[in-house]
């Protein structure tokens, strides 16, 4: 029975894809495989999505090893969610990405891309769907290597170092992670998430507890760029190479947090770290001065991949307030963000990907009369922004709404304020782009860009669907918000 | 296929398609836009329709009843004399603005819910000061953006009171709402401004004078009388009302008298017009909404006529200033009888529409035992008269002779005020058609002797005394000046404020605002010290750095989880 073999199969089909890359190594061949593999991946996703649905949790042992002893895929309403985010946009990104490598990576490298991305994928999907706590290190770290040479495979030499850099931090990350689970599995003797959860809700507090959810925050919160942790991010999204940064940006981080989803409300969900502890009060702040000044930062950028990359830090902010305490409408803005923001952000990093293909890595000097040269892309620029702002009829206006409803639930109206001010910030750098698309005199700018061809038909259609879906699910939110809502009750009830 | 939409698209699209016409095929679309429209609103069953789902909230985008469906018919019926009115010309942006304008307070009106409201209650701001720029002078850019910012606040108003709502009711439903939740003042507030309450109508007489003589027609008709509807859904019988639509019925009056540009003149009076609405709407009885309704709709019709005329005379003569006007009737008779007839009916002559629906108002007073207000009522009308039904036929068309020898108003001119006309006397002849598509049954007599007798002498005696003022040279002449009323306050009062604080406590003002600035740029500087690429926050930190704040954040994290822990 194929259809009970589904959760091994959504990780195996693109595990098992990247060595086929590395084998045939033609660039054209290579691509058809990860372009089949990840959709195939998707529609497992979908059937999966469909299955949470009817039958609600469910929990796959791999090999018939039954858990807590074997290692079991755990399938609720919450990381489906996330699967069908990461694989969706792996698909989609997928189809895109052929004309944009094939400008942006060396021709030789075509098959290391695409052997990582696939490994990348499967990571990310990886620790999402499994329920193990050591499964989750292994598979963050399959995703993070994966990720070091998708971001070193981009043309510029500051990718290199970019690179490096993350790959420091990130092991870091990692490592703690791991010396969290190390203590949690001395603690308790399971490696289970569920009977971790059991366990740990049985046992009072103690030190080695509190040191390894101390460990767990601070490495998940690195590898979701919390700030001050995120300064790896900016370097990572702007030398990367479009597609990297684009698949990057809507899934890597979305992925931590889930993590960090998992652990608080999950594993430590039973042992009160809400109430007991200030992890919801450090995770407040943390969010507010990240909203705050990653904006700000973002303000004074001329590189405009960087500019976004500080924009995902601020929005990663807004992401985390809503995680930061537990209510239903907060947990709900937080997911519902999750997504919005990973269509907002991959959307605009895939028009800046058409936007590379003309001029190079777009700076603010560069993009001056874009609105003219390329008007489909800089329109989609200024609906992805508005999106990015939360106006009203985008995505990104739910995602806010939602978390102004949490906040003024628990009569914050201090907050609520600093919500709507820190989305002026967003006015301002979201405006310095469409300023100089469409005001600023375009004679400064050379006519380089005028002269070359126009964009390729697949990357602007993908780049578009993405665009409307930004204002499809600013209106139509019943799969959004319904499918977060679910979730945010299932990560209720384990903290009940 | 369904047809359950809101009418509003049709005339927002073919408002925004318009441009792309050009010649005759686009002056058809003028004329069938709204006539589709129109049909489109008659097949419209009633009820809920267009139900949408938004975040949580079930959004009915479309409700008809028999108070939406009145406005509906009337706005559209407006909508089309416009379209008649500015057949001539040739700025399609003015043309394309009107139906987007005409469009979203036609969906304004037939909004179920608060949200929907909103969306097409900005829409109106926004389509609105079109009209007003297309002008294009200078004053009219500025009073425009006054305007515009203004109506922007009040959907901003509403908004937020919106949000107030929806969290303490539970429903963004638009229905009835009473005054005793920080939402719905805020709703009311809302509300207040765009149906032009004292002290929040500047931007009436302010704007509305500056636009084209197209333009104004236009504004006259929706955005107040879209206010008069929305709080007729959602605070009839609301007692404050009263009190506010009386002072609203005569203030203006005073104004109205002194004002020497005829068509500011016409704004006073539609203002004092407004009160009475406010009034009745105050009341709250079948009658006095039914009351409210009818002369909403009266209302729009015969100042649309004397806009329209006044309008007429702005596009031959180039000003409608009261002291430079006069003898016009020579020149451009029809638009004169046409004027005589707009006035009359705003006067409310028997026979002639504002009769029949204002008698609904001050019966309804009088049945409540509202009779101070019922004389206030009494005493706006005589001073209606005055102003509106003597002084603007009067000084444009009578009086000493300006000498100006134009030609008649266009064809299309003349015709759209012939259409408007005809409903002003048909509605007055014909009261009990018109009664029907009132929202509550009525059983209303207006011709009844006791009525047209006290109206006639009223209007026998104030014009008497209009007489006798021009006689004994009493009358204030009209001179070339700016009228200001409680704007006052912000265009001289607070101006000369400032100007004299500077003279007198120059200096100090002059260091305070040094150190603002100072502290202002300083504040500025820091923060772009810390953000700029090189900055703090910002910079290419070396690996070692980054590390280090990792294991900071580790070891704050573990202080403060044992410290927790400890206590």
């Amino acid at each position: 029975m194929i259809s009970s073999q589904l959760p091994a199969l959504q990780i195996i089909v693109p595990l098992l894809a990247a060595p086929f890359c590395v084998i045939i190594r033609n660039s054209r061949a290579t691509w058809l495989i990860s372009v089949l593999a990840s959709w195939v991946t998707f529609g497992i996703s979908i059937l999966l999505y469909l299955d949470v649905q009817t039958l609600g949790v469910i929990s796959y042992e791999m090999g018939n090893w039954a858990p807590p002893w074997g290692i079991e895929y755990r399938i609720d309403s919450i990381n489906v969610f996330v699967l069908l985010i990461v694989s969706s946009i792996g698909a989609l990104v997928s189809l895109y990405a052929y004309p944009s490598i094939s400008v942006e990576v060396d021709e030789n490298k075509h098959y290391l891309f695409w052997t990582s991305y696939l490994l990348c994928l499967t990571g990310l999907l990886g620790v999402t769907i499994t329920g193990d706590a050591f499964n989750i290190f292994v598979f963050l770290e399959i995703s993070s290597l994966s990720t070091y040479v998708l971001i070193a495979l981009g043309k510029n030499r500051h990718a290199l170092y970019a690179a490096f850099r993350y790959l420091i931090l990130g092991t870091i990350g990692a490592t703690f992670i791991v010396i969290g689970i190390g203590l949690l599995y001395l603690l308790t003797g399971t490696l289970n998430l569920y009977d971790l959860s059991m366990r740990l809700g049985d046992m009072s507090l103690t030190q080695p507890q509190l040191a390894a959810l101390a460990f767990l925050t601070v490495g998940i919160s690195l590898k979701l760029a919390l700030f001050p942790l995120h300064l790896w991010l900016p370097n990572a999204y702007a030398f990367a190479p479009s597609v990297a940064t684009c698949f990057l940006a809507a899934t890597a981080t979305k992925v931590a947090i889930y993590l960090l989803l998992r652990f608080a409300y999950d594993v430590f969900g039973q042992s009160q770290i809400f109430s007991e502890l200030p992890l919801g009060e450090v995770l407040l702040i943390l969010s507010i001065a990240a909203m705050f000044i990653a904006s700000t930062v973002a303000i004074y950028q001329q590189d405009i991949k960087r500019m976004f990359a500080y924009s995902s830090v601020a929005q990663i902010g807004y992401i985390t307030l809503g995680a930061s305490f537990a209510s239903h409408t907060a947990l709900t803005s937080s997911i519902v963000h999750l997504f919005n923001h990973a269509i907002t952000k991959g959307a605009i990093f895939l028009l800046l990907g058409l936007v590379a293909l003309r001029i190079g890595q777009p700076t603010l000097k560069k993009m001056s009369g874009l609105g003219k040269s390329m008007p489909w892309t800089s329109a989609g620029l200024v609906i992805c922004g508005l999106s990015l702002i939360g106006v009203p009829g985008t995505a990104g206006f739910i995602s806010k709404w939602y978390l102004i409803l949490a906040v003024l639930e628990r009569g914050w109206w201090w907050l609520a304020f600093m919500i709507l001010a820190s989305s002026l910030l967003a006015v301002i750098y979201v405006w310095r782009v469409v300023e100089t698309m469409y005001v600023s005199d375009s004679d400064s700018r050379g006519d380089s860009h005028m002269a070359s061809t126009t964009s390729p038909t697949s990357m602007t259609l993908v780049a578009w669907l993405f665009v409307t879906s930004c204002i499809f699910f600013g209106f139509h939110t019943s799969f959004s918000v319904e499918g977060a809502s679910a979730a945010a009750k299932v990560l209720l009830e384990y903290t009940k | 296929m369904t047809l359950n939409f809101p009418t509003a698209f049709i005339l927002i699209l073919g408002g925004l398609i318009l441009p792309f016409f050009s010649g005759s095929l686009r002056k058809l679309c003028l004329i069938f836009i709204p006539v589709i429209a129109f049909v489109h609103l008659l097949i419209l069953p009633t009820g809920l329709h267009g139900e949408l789902q938004f975040i949580g909230y079930t959004l009915s985008s479309v409700r008809v009843d028999k108070l939406s469906q009145i406005f509906g018919y009337v706005f559209l019926i407006a909508a089309f004399l416009n379209a008649i009115y500015a057949w001539h010309s040739d700025d399609v942006l003015q043309q394309s603005a009107t139906f987007v304008y005409a469009g979203s307070a036609i969906g304004a009106v037939f909004a179920g819910d608060l949200i929907t409201l909103f969306i097409f209650w900005e829409l109106t701001a926004i389509s609105s000061v079109i009209l007003i720029w297309a002008r294009r002078t200078d004053r009219a850019y500025k009073s425009g953006m006054r305007y515009l910012i203004t109506h922007i606040l009040s959907g901003m108003l509403l908004l937020i009171g919106a949000i107030f709502y929806s969290k303490s009711q539970g429903s963004i439903e638009f229905t009835s709402m009473s005054l005793d939740q920080p939402g719905v003042i805020l709703i009311f507030i809302a509300f207040g401004v765009k149906s032009a309450f004292p002290l929040l109508h500047n931007w009436l007489h302010d704007a509305y004078p500056e636009s084209t003589e197209i333009g104004t027609v236009a504004l006259s008709v929706f955005s107040t009388k879209l206010g008069i509807y929305a709080l007729a859904r959602g605070f009839a019988g609301t007692e404050i009302l009263i009190f506010i639509g009386a002072v609203m019925a005569t203030f203006p009056i005073f104004y109205a008298v002194i004002e020497n540009d005829l068509r500011r003149v016409l704004t006073y009076s539609l203002n004092n017009q407004l009160g009475f609405m406010v009034v009745g709407i105050g009341i709250g009885t079948e009658l006095a909404i039914n009351g409210a309704v009818a002369h909403a709709f009266a209302h729009i019709l015969y100042k649309s006529l004397l806009f329209m005329s006044m309008g007429a005379v702005l596009f031959r003569v180039g000003t409608v200033n009261g002291s430079d006007l006069g003898g016009l009737y020579k020149s451009m008779p029809w638009t004169a009888f046409f004027c005589i007839i707009g006035a009359a009916s705003i006067s409310a002559f028997p026979l002639f529409s504002g009769f029949v629906a204002k008698s609904l108002i001050m019966s309804a007073a009088l049945y409540q035992d509202h009779v101070l207000v019922w004389l206030v009522l009494l005493f706006a009308s005589a001073g209606v008269f005055h102003h509106a039904g003597i002084k603007i036929p009067f000084f444009a068309f009578f009086a000493h002779d300006s000498g100006f020898r134009c030609k008649e108003a266009p064809l299309n001119m003349l015709i759209a005020m012939s259409i408007a006309a005809t409903i002003c006397v048909g509605i007055g002849c014909f009261p009990n058609l018109f009664y029907m598509l009132l929202p509550y049954p009525v059983s209303y007599e207006p011709y009844t002797s006791s009525h047209v007798l006290s109206q006639l002498q009223l209007l026998v005696f104030s014009a008497l005394a209009f007489a006798f003022l021009m006689r004994t040279g009493v009358y204030p002449p009209e001179l070339k000046s700016v009228n200001l009323d409680s704007d006052w306050l912000y265009r001289v009062f607070l101006k000369n404020l400032t100007l004299k604080f500077q003279q007198h406590i120059f200096q100090l003002y002059d260091q305070a605002c040094h150190k603002l600035k100072g502290g202002f740029w300083g504040l500025c500087k820091k923060i772009h010290r810390h953000h700029q690429p090189t900055g703090l926050l910002a910079r290419n930190w070396p690996t070692s750095n980054m590390v280090l704040w990792v294991a900071l954040m580790l070891a704050s994290y573990l202080i403060i989880y044992f410290l927790q822990f400890a206590v």
